[in-house]
């Protein structure tokens, strides 16, 4: 149907992704506002359990079989395929998580269609019978709102944003085909390595506790660990315990890591430098355990402990398992 | 091995950054540098350049305000050969889309094994410009390089993917979006600084490119910016001292308040 709002759904191993959930969520919520059809995507080698897990948010979902999708890097084995069926189905907008994937696919998309693409939306409202995009920009100082000129595009959606809500009954799963009119260079995946790291990508926890420098070494980011797990969160870090070794890069917070906007973040001997809060800033609270009372992260928190984090974290960590045990 | 890098002047992430009155970046009002995720990437081309043995170069390609050379000059401090600048006053307010047109309409004119740009850019933060223009250019796109090893006409890199990562082949030449996984860029050396102020940094406007009827620059942007507020301030931090038994029974107390245990 001509001028709907397409939501296009990504897979996290067998099942869907939290930001494509909280992405569906977006745009049905949308949909009512604007009075638009509301549709789901899948696209892949085996997309009809995915499918399925999309239709708990919408109403209906659009399952395609791109068989190269097994042995291809995802974003080039699906983006032929996607602007094929948009162009035969006219949509007018297609939101997408702000995954790599997602971001990659949108880039794809937008030079195969001709359409524009708004980042990393943290809201999207309807406006004069067109989408509102707001985003934050500036490590979350200010926050803007931009409409697209042509009457159609693509909105990339950041994690945690919207919290996903499901139906009251599942949509219904459609089987599509399609025949993409345009293909791109292959790029064939060797290999596929999962490595033991959290459950929860660091971009969608709704709780982190981040070390910094101040762990001074792999015990401290074991007190980082711990106090992660008591708290059910996920474990991210500054720039400085990631170059030394003690965290893997999927775990950095920052200009050139991720960007976080959890519940709730407590950072342990954080300085809180501009590189690193620009990417957590916008978290809803913030807590600080750090030995300096003058250290910036100070001004950005909500509630910080001027003290020894080697001395706090422990006694925090009892005191949570007491209360919760 | 010749390498075209990516490389995008930004504002200094100093907390001075703003809008001016059309809601566009002003970037007069904090020093530019050259975005970090790009600084990854020139790294990684240096490297990739000076393990060949057939040697080769590094050319830097911005698009970018008529001020920006002194920035590029950085870049080529580290060691790329030369730059080229796109620079227009039409490109004032180019979206992902336009850009990605003028970037590929550039790459149309140099000769390259591999492009190299990092996976976004602090200021925009979209991260699909490099995207476009692999599908613009009909290059094999390889993103979120934490590893990138040519052999034998074909390259091989490492993607960083949300459960790990996934090895990818295709055959050079390449697009391949960069990360931070990649490596610590070097610092200039005081002679690389002299060498860069005799490196031919080349002027073009969009006169000079064949865009093949992509029409670009701010009148053609996809999306356009009506507002922008602040966002709303935190309040004052509270701040505890005192015993660690107290610290910790006020952040309990506080968690609680605030629902979150």
């Amino acid at each position: 149907m001509s001028g709907a709002i397409w939501v296009l759904g990504e897979s996290k191993g067998t099942e869907l992704a939290r930001v494509s959930a909280e992405a569906a969520t977006l745009g049905r919520v949308l949909g009512e506002t604007a009075g638009r059809e509301v549709i789901g995507v899948i696209a892949g080698a085996s997309p009809e359990g995915v499918a399925a897990d999309l239709a708990r948010y919408v109403p209906v979902v659009h399952s395609l079989v791109v068989p190269a999708a097994a042995g291809m890097a995802v974003a080039v084995a699906v983006a032929p395929s996607l602007a094929a069926l948009i162009e035969r189905e006219q949509p007018a907008y297609l939101l997408v998580g702000a995954t790599s994937d997602g971001r990659d696919i949108a880039g794809m998309l937008s030079a195969l269609l001709g359409w524009g693409v708004i980042a990393n939306a943290s809201a999207i409202g309807w406006q004069d019978g067109e989408p509102e995009v707001e985003v934050s920009v500036f490590g979350g100082k200010l926050l803007t709102t931009s409409v697209f000129t042509g009457g159609h595009g693509i909105i990339t959606v950041r994690p945690t944003s919207v919290t996903a809500e499901p139906l009251a009954a599942p949509g219904a799963v459609v089987a599509v085909t399609v025949t993409a009119s345009v293909t791109l260079p292959a790029v064939a995946v060797i290999d596929r390595v999962t490595e033991a790291s959290e459950a929860v990508p660091i971009e969608e926890a709704s709780v982190i506790v981040c070390g910094g420098r101040g762990v001074g070494g792999p015990e401290g980011m074991d007190l980082v660990q711990a106090l992660a797990d008591v708290l059910g969160g996920a474990v991210g870090a500054t720039r400085a315990p990631v170059d030394s070794g003690w965290v893997p890069y999927s775990q950095q917070i920052g200009q050139t890591g991720k960007t976080v906007k959890p519940k709730l973040y407590i950072g342990l001997g954080v300085s809180g430098a501009l590189q690193h809060t620009v990417g957590m800033q916008t978290a809803e609270t913030i807590v600080a355990v750090n030995r300096d009372a003058e250290a910036p992260i100070v001004e950005a928190a909500d509630l910080v402990v001027i003290g020894d984090l080697f001395a706090v974290a422990p006694a925090l960590i009892s005191a949570l398992k007491a209360r919760s045990g | 091995m010749r390498i075209v890098v990516l490389a995008k002047p930004v504002p200094d992430a100093t907390g001075q950054e703003r809008l001016r009155q059309d809601f566009r970046l002003d970037r007069e009002a904090v020093p530019a540098v050259i975005n970090g995720n790009d600084e990854y990437a020139l790294e990684a081309a240096l490297k990739l350049v000076e393990a060949s043995p057939d040697g080769g170069e590094v050319v830097l390609l911005a698009m970018a305000p008529g001020d920006a050379p002194e920035t590029i000059r950085k870049g080529l401090a580290l060691g790329a050969a030369r730059a080229v600048l796109i620079t227009d006053p039409a490109l004032e307010g180019s979206c992902a889309l336009t850009t990605a047109h003028v970037l590929a309409a550039a790459l149309r004119g140099l000769s390259f094994d591999l492009v190299l740009a990092g996976v976004d850019t602090s200021d925009g933060s979209g991260g699909v410009v490099a995207a476009g223009i692999a599908v613009l250019l009909g290059l094999p796109y390889l993103s979120y390089a934490a590893r990138i090893e040519p052999s034998d006409g074909h390259v091989r890199v490492r993607r960083i993917t949300p459960t790990g990562y996934e090895v990818l082949d295709a055959p050079m030449p390449a697009l391949i979006s960069a990360t931070q996984a990649l490596g610590e860029p070097r610092y200039p050396a005081l002679k690389g600084i002299m060498a860069a102020r005799r490196k031919e940094i080349a002027t073009r406007s969009l006169a000079d490119l064949d865009l093949c009827g992509a029409v670009v620059g701010g009148a053609a942007a996809t999306s356009r910016v009506t507002s922008s507020r602040p966002r709303a301030p935190r309040g004052t931090p509270r701040i505890v001292r005192g015993s660690q038994d107290e610290a910790v029974r006020e952040v309990v107390a506080f968690l609680a308040e605030r629902r979150l245990i």
